[in-house]
């Protein structure tokens, strides 16, 4: 049931061109900063050689990529998870899953997963990248796993965020406002000194290690947890529709 | 299958059913039930609680109070099952405009827990219900408002429940899509139960075993359909003559109730006496009135539906001015 769900939302995402669209725009721009970034390594090379030590390939071409991805993707993922359940609302069609037997633990539980579904074809298109320099060097394959881990793991929690704030309201641009403003939010936190509760909050702040290739169980927690809370919220705002109006 | 044992308990089961918005009661100590292949007209004017009460038995609001049970399954209690007995239209058809019709029934299909084996046979079916079959490889959203009705009766129907629930199905279609769409729900009454919400009352004439009239989230009346049009029957009669006579001869004759003037030659006449007309004939003839036309006038459900809303807004009018 999760899955009719789940594959109804990828469905309808790559009907509209909207999917199409933020998948060509990533690209393009990370592909960009790809070949700006193995220019640069070429001019560094000769000076890396020098050092004992050396950070490898994947530290100074691939890591900067996907750090900036994230922020990329900060901005776009509120685009995405928008119209998940505040358009049901506007155009009604709600009322077909809410009539359906089905729980709505199953609803949104099948919702997110069209979301990381998403999530997992955008991070593997990224992934072709650096993988294409295996043609003609060497990489360190752990960390880019756990770089794929962690972008996975960020996307997910981003989803996570805008679906719930979706759920609030039957007005997309809201929705989109809304999770932009909240995934922001959590990213400055960070920027107070000194800070140890806010920094602990900080989305990037959790992801910095994981590209870094730091796989700790911590950060992993952290977005486990920011994922099973979000979606628990929505399936109260959900179950609480019923209620009251 | 249709003989099983529970056939005599009542497939819907509403008792003291009601809803608040805020500090309106949209609706107030609902309680009817309906049995196994019955056709329910749910009948009110606009704002009267139709919906709410709709979108209550089907699960999609909560109620503030009361219960509501479907085929022996408590609706908050024992959600899926019930649901898995309703087929439901919403007002708005709930229809993805991105999706074709076969696409959207196919998930459609899914939710309802159709086996894929049965998926295909399911679809075909529904389809031919509803007429849809030229159009299955289209945009729902390219479609016609009234097929994308059908679209939407047809997501009702497609798991077979044995109680539908249409929400004024028939609103934005034209005549010739209404009258298709009557003889749908009166073909869907001959193997299960129906509750056709409406504000139309032809429909619920042409369509409906049982009536129900709700006023301001009240229910304000309950019969059969021959009840009511028993009720309507006879006792008014509109004459035309050539020669009219004063207001107060015909109000002389024996039985009449009241006489009211509609043109200068036409008079309605209500009365009590069942051989009223026999005796306004011979009455017309004798002194030379001139009859020329006279039609026995059955009150249509029309006027009963006005008669019951109406009549309940004018003494709380009156409350309201008294106070």
């Amino acid at each position: 049931m999760i899955w009719t769900i789940a594959r109804r939302e990828i469905t309808s995402m790559f009907l509209s061109p909207l999917a199409w669209v933020i998948l060509a725009v990533i690209q393009a721009i990370l592909g960009w900063i790809f070949l700006a970034q193995i220019e640069n390594f070429f001019i560094l090379q000769p000076q890396l050689i020098e050092l004992e030590n050396a950070p490898g390939v994947t530290d100074i071409i691939i890591a900067p990529i996907f750090s900036l991805a994230a922020i990329i993707l900060l901005m776009i993922m509120p685009l995405l998870t928008m119209r998940t359940l505040a358009e049901e609302k506007k155009n009604k069609t709600i009322n077909l899953l809410f009539s359906a037997p089905i729980s709505i633990t199953q609803l949104v539980l099948g919702k997110y997963l069209g979301l990381l579904l998403f999530v997992f074809i955008l991070t593997s298109m990224l992934m072709l990248m650096p993988l294409s320099l295996l043609a003609g060097t060497e990489l360190d394959l752990g960390k880019l796993f756990s770089i794929f881990i962690g972008m996975v793991l960020l996307l997910g929690s981003f989803a996570a965020i805008g679906l719930y704030l979706s759920s609030l309201t039957d007005s997309q641009t809201i929705a989109a406002v809304s999770t932009f403003g909240a995934l922001l939010m959590l990213w400055i936190i960070e920027w107070r000194t000194d800070q140890t509760l806010f920094h602990y909050l900080s989305l990037i702040a959790h992801h910095q290690p994981l590209l870094e290739g730091q796989f700790s169980s911590v950060d992993i927690s952290y977005f486990i947890l920011i994922i099973l809370l979000f979606c628990g919220l929505t399936i109260r705002q959900l179950d609480g529709d019923r209620l009251q109006h | 299958m249709e003989t099983t044992a529970d056939d005599t308990t009542p497939l819907v089961q509403v008792e003291s059913l009601s809803r608040r918005y805020g500090d309106t009661l949209a609706v107030n100590q609902l309680n009817f039930t309906l049995k196994k292949g019955e056709v329910l007209g749910f009948l009110g004017p606009n704002g009267a609680g139709k919906s709410t009460s709709m979108q209550m038995i089907t699960g999609n609001l909560a109620p503030t109070t009361g219960q509501i049970t479907i085929n022996g399954f408590d609706i908050i209690d024992c959600p899926i099952q019930a649901k898995s007995c309703i087929g439901y239209l919403p007002e708005n058809p709930p229809v993805y405009r991105e999706l074709t019709v076969d696409e959207y029934l196919t998930y459609c299909a899914r939710l309802h827990r159709i086996p894929s084996a049965e998926l295909k046979e399911a679809l075909i079916t529904a389809k031919q219900l509803c007429g849809l079959e030229d159009e299955s490889k289209r945009l729902i959203g390219n479609l016609s408002k009234g097929f994308q009705q059908r679209v939407g009766i047809a997501q009702a129907l497609i798991h077979q429940p044995p109680l539908v629930i249409l929400d004024e199905p028939t609103v934005g279609l034209d005549p010739i899509q209404v009258r298709e769409i009557r003889k749908l729900i009166q073909s869907l009454g001959k193997d299960r139960s129906v509750i056709l919400s409406t504000h139309i009352l032809p429909e619920v004439q042409a369509t409906c075993d049982q009536v129900q009239i709700i006023q301001k989230g009240e229910l304000i009346y309950n019969a059969s359909i021959e009840e009511l049009n028993q009720r309507g029957q006879g006792n008014n009669l509109t004459a035309a003559f050539k020669t009219p006579p004063d207001l107060a001869e015909l109000s002389k004759l024996a039985g009449v109730n009241h006489v009211s003037v509609i043109d200068h030659s036409r008079f309605n006449i209500q009365f009590e006496n069942e051989d009223f007309a026999e005796i306004l004939v011979q009455q017309a003839v004798s002194s030379n009135w001139g009859l020329f036309e006279l039609i026995p006038q059955n009150s249509s459900l029309e006027e009963i539906f006005v008669e019951l809303t109406t009549t309940d807004n004018s003494d709380q009018e009156a409350q309201e001015n008294a106070a």
